[in-house]
């Protein structure tokens, strides 16, 4: 295992900043697997540098309205909705 | 298991008079391709629920050919698996093995065309998601060149590697399947319009002429794999030679590094387009209380199965700060490497052939406890990704009853190459 193998306080902050709540036997079996994973990644280390020179171009259209899902057909998968709005949880 | 092929079992029947490419043909479509009014998954209990308001252009290109779709294809959770078995909604026998896999992700569309189900399907390929399960099932799958077929209505998970794309019992009739398909749409700014001469297509390159086609064996893609699929591919390579192709070995020395390189990259670009399942817009909602942090990590803990919430932790931890030059640039600096590494064996042969797959189909249940082992086992197709180029998975033979799959690989926007060269092993 390498030195910075994750610990499970590492998991459970990756998992608050990408809103995934976890029980405590995840937190152990995501510690043990990333260590794994995360050992097997840092073989990147041995990849050069590679001159990237993509030839890409980048594909724009004109500014114009055009159609778009009306409002109905949007909130229509929304678990709750008011007046017209989407309705989120409460910020704090 | 036949029943567990599809999510969701309804005909959308095709528009027009009878006289569409695709009039007399059934389609399977994976279920994380949009199609309005009818449930669309991913396989996952986050979606369980969701119907989306609008087709897919590949969808509506479907319709438009006059076809009939039988189905939502069962598939890994999101795209996240190569067995199909992270699905929410059950794993898939695999027809042409029972007992095991069909492969994954595109699993139940694979499956469908193995078991009769629907004459053709579409499935899409991040890392190998339409080969796999081809080659699985012993059925025919393309993965396109990046760019060729609109991606607008196919719920991201790697916005920069994946591509929807045909399977078919037959090259031809894959091929027919992407003439529908292929082409650019302005709701994806990433297609082009493929160097197809006037009155060409896909289908008719299925003419098994491979008189003087240089084939290209990368050695790497050999190494490790299972004895028996080995000796099935030399076998496929011998049958192409009698039939006027040559080979030669070639080395990839980049693609020792492109396992890691692509999945650093899908599981980062899976950590950012998963963020949008937070249960207001569309898709499940916890039934809780507590501020937005704890409800949107409440919902996505009740949603998402362990496979995804592994990617999107990892591509979280990869993007975050201090990881980032370690793990994310790296990896792109390996994609350049890979690509360049394409470009060169290319420039010395037409195409290029491995076994699909290193392994013959697991059996259902055997590779579920360990991710690494599974990751790997996608060697040989996530290079193409990486390097956005064309392949074609092709039935090559079986070894202990179990089917093995030959890949292709081509230039880009070389399909018609492939479906010449592969349609010689039909």
């Amino acid at each position: 295992m390498s030195d910075d193998a994750v610990s499970p306080e590492e998991v459970r902050h990756v998992a608050e900043l990408a809103r995934v709540d976890l029980d405590d036997d995840e937190v152990d079996q995501f510690t043990r697997q990333f260590a794994d994973i995360l050992e097997y990644f840092e073989t990147l280390d041995e990849v050069p540098e590679v001159d990237r020179d993509a030839d890409l171009t980048n594909v724009m259209r004109p500014d114009e309205e055009r159609d778009s899902l009306d409002r109905e057909a949007a909130l229509e998968n929304a678990s709750e909705t008011e007046d017209g709005r989407f309705k989120g949880p409460n910020v704090s | 298991m036949a029943e567990d092929i599809f999510i969701t079992e309804e005909t959308i029947e095709g528009d027009g008079n009878g006289d569409g490419p695709l009039a007399d043909a059934t389609v399977a479509v994976k279920d994380n391709i949009s199609t309005e009014g009818v449930r669309t998954t991913c396989g996952s209990r986050m979606l369980e629920d969701y119907v989306p308001p609008y087709d897919a252009t590949v969808v509506s290109r479907l319709k438009d050919a006059g076809a009939t779709i039988v189905g939502k294809a069962n598939m890994d959770e999101f795209g996240m698996g190569s067995t199909n078995e992270t699905s929410y909604f059950g794993s898939v026998d695999n027809p042409a093995a029972p007992g095991h896999v069909p492969g994954g992700s595109s699993g139940g569309s694979a499956a469908a065309v193995a078991a009769g189900e629907a004459d053709v399907a579409l499935g899409s390929d991040t890392g190998g998601s339409i080969r796999c399960p081809a080659a699985f099932c012993g059925v025919v799958g393309i993965k396109p060149t990046y760019g060729l077929v609109s991606r607008y209505g196919l719920v991201a998970y790697g916005n920069s590697l994946e591509q929807i794309g045909p399977f078919g019992e037959t090259v031809e009739d894959a091929a027919a399947l992407l003439d529908v398909i292929a082409g650019p749409d302005d709701r994806d700014a990433t297609t082009r319009e493929a160097p197809l001469e006037d009155g060409e297509s896909y289908a008719d390159a299925a003419t098994g002429d491979v008189d003087g086609l240089q084939i290209g064996v990368p050695t790497e893609l050999l190494e490790g794999a299972d004895e028996g699929v080995v000796e099935t591919f030399w076998d496929a390579i011998a049958d192409l030679e009698a039939q006027g192709a040559e080979y030669h070995e070639v080395s990839l020395p980049s693609v020792e590094h492109a396992v890691e390189a692509y999945y650093v990259i899908a599981m980062s670009e899976a950590s950012s387009n998963l963020a949008r399942f937070d249960g207001v817009r569309y898709g499940h909602s916890a039934d809780t209380e507590g501020n937005w942090n704890e409800t949107f990590a409440q919902t996505r803990k009740e949603g998402f199965g362990d496979e995804v919430k592994r990617r999107i932790l990892l591509g979280t931890y990869a993007l975050s700060a201090g990881y980032h030059d370690k793990y994310y640039k790296k990896a792109q600096d390996a994609r350049a490497w890979v690509k360049q590494d394409f470009d060169e064996a290319l420039s010395e042969a037409d195409v290029l052939a491995s076994p699909t797959m290193p392994v013959p189909p697991f059996e259902l249940g055997e590779s579920l406890e360990d991710p690494l082992q599974m990751y790997l086992a996608d060697a040989n197709t996530v290079p193409v990704n990486l390097a956005d180029l064309p392949a074609i998975s092709v039935p090559a033979g079986e070894t202990d009853g179990l089917p093995v799959g030959l890949q292709l690989v081509g230039p880009a926007f070389g399909e018609r190459r492939l479906v010449r060269a592969a349609s010689a092993l039909d």
